[in-house]
């Protein structure tokens, strides 16, 4: 075979290889916020006993997939005044939680929520209620079934309504809102 | 030389038992934490005390609410609490119906320095931790 001749078969092969590659991005692109087939539903689950032994006994221990890495940075870097209360912890252990968060942070694991969450997030909100996807997804749902409902209290206790939420599955049809029931839109 | 062998051994059964009795109405990790609290010049450690502080009511400087460890554990701590925020139940701390209670000295530390903060202002003093542990080892 002439050196030309392979150069050319080298050169189309290559060229229908990057037409497949970018049809499939486009194609993933129109059904999710995915970097490829190999996107799972929802976010990590928790897989770390100490963060959810120190992180889980006021609230549900939230997934490091829910935030991305700045936003648990200047979390944890203020737990003595930690939404009005003391979080403080012995600095080994916070330095140990802290490389946890940011090894598992949304941005850093190819969870179908954790990349939704990261769309149009601007500075370092602390707060998952804040993020602009939450918001967005949570808009309907009216105030006497957050606030003014006492086994809910706010939109921060995602188990209150998400009945998987402990196992990281945000799925619409596994919610049930207590003193409503399951939420079908 | 047998009789001093047998009033020795009988001794050392009634100070065991003694030992013994006194164990039971403390855990081990409260019993080392009292002997920490002891050698930083806290003594004679009183349940009741330990109790009346538990109700205690105490303003919080900035909000001007009331706050005491009953607001989150209740006055009976065989009962289980809640979380005077997020809600979340917090399991009984009696260790009488709950064994995992008061077993582990860094964990009973932590909580003593977070909820003190929250709840006095400031941090408990070696003594009133022990009157705390003294209280709540015997419910
Ligand atoms: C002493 C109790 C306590 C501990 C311990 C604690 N938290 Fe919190 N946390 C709270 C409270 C109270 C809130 C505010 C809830 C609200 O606004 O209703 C909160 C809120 C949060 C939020 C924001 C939720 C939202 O609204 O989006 C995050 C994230 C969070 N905590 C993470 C952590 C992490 C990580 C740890 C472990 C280092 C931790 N928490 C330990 C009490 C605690
Ligand atoms: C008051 C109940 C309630 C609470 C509390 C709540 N959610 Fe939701 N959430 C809903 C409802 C209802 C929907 C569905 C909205 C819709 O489909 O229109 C939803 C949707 C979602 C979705 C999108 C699911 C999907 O399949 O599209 C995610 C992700 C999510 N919530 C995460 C959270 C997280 C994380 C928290 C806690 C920080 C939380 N939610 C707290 C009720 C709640």
């Amino acid at each position: 075979m002439k050196p030309t001749r392979l150069l050319a078969i080298i050169s189309l092969s290559a060229i229908t290889a990057g037409i497949v590659v970018t049809a499939m991005a486009d194609d993933d692109r129109r059904y999710s916020d995915s970097w490829g087939a190999k996107t799972l539903p929802g976010v990590a689950p928790v897989d770390l006993p100490l963060y959810q032994d120190e992180c889980g006994s006021c609230h549900m221990a939230y997934q490091p997939g829910l935030l991305p890495a700045p936003s648990w940075e200047k979390l944890m870097s203020g737990l003595d005044d930690h939404f009005g209360e003391n979080a403080e912890l012995p600095e080994n252990e916070r330095q140990t939680i802290l490389n946890y968060l940011l090894d598992n942070a949304a941005g850093r694991s190819n969870y179908r929520a954790s990349n939704k969450l990261m769309r149009n997030i601007r500075g370092a909100p602390i707060r998952i209620t804040e993020l602009p996807y939450f918001v967005h997804e949570h808009r309907e749902i009216p105030s006497r079934l957050v606030t003014g409902n006492p086994k809910v209290r706010s939109l921060s206790y995602c188990n209150a309504c998400h009945t998987q939420a402990n196992k990281g599955s945000y799925d619409e049809h596994q919610i049930y809102i207590p003193g409503y029931g399951r939420y079908d839109d | 030389m047998n009789e001093i062998k047998k009033f020795v051994a009988t001794g050392l059964t009634i100070a065991g038992m003694c030992y013994g009795s006194i164990a039971l109405s403390q855990t081990k990790a409260g019993e080392a934490l009292l002997d920490r609290y002891a050698s930083a010049g806290a003594k004679n450690f009183s349940a009741a005390r330990g109790e009346a502080l538990w109700n205690q009511k105490f303003t919080h400087a900035k909000s001007g609410q009331k706050r005491s460890c009953t607001t989150c554990h209740t006055s009976d701590l065989r009962k289980p609490g809640k979380h005077a925020r997020t809600g979340k139940i917090i399991e009984p701390l009696a260790p009488s119906v709950n064994a995992t209670r008061l077993s582990n000295e860094k964990k009973i530390e932590k909580w003593f320095l977070r909820n003190c903060k929250w709840t006095l202002g400031r941090k408990c003093t070696p003594q009133e931790k022990g009157d705390f542990l003294s209280y709540m080892s015997n419910q």
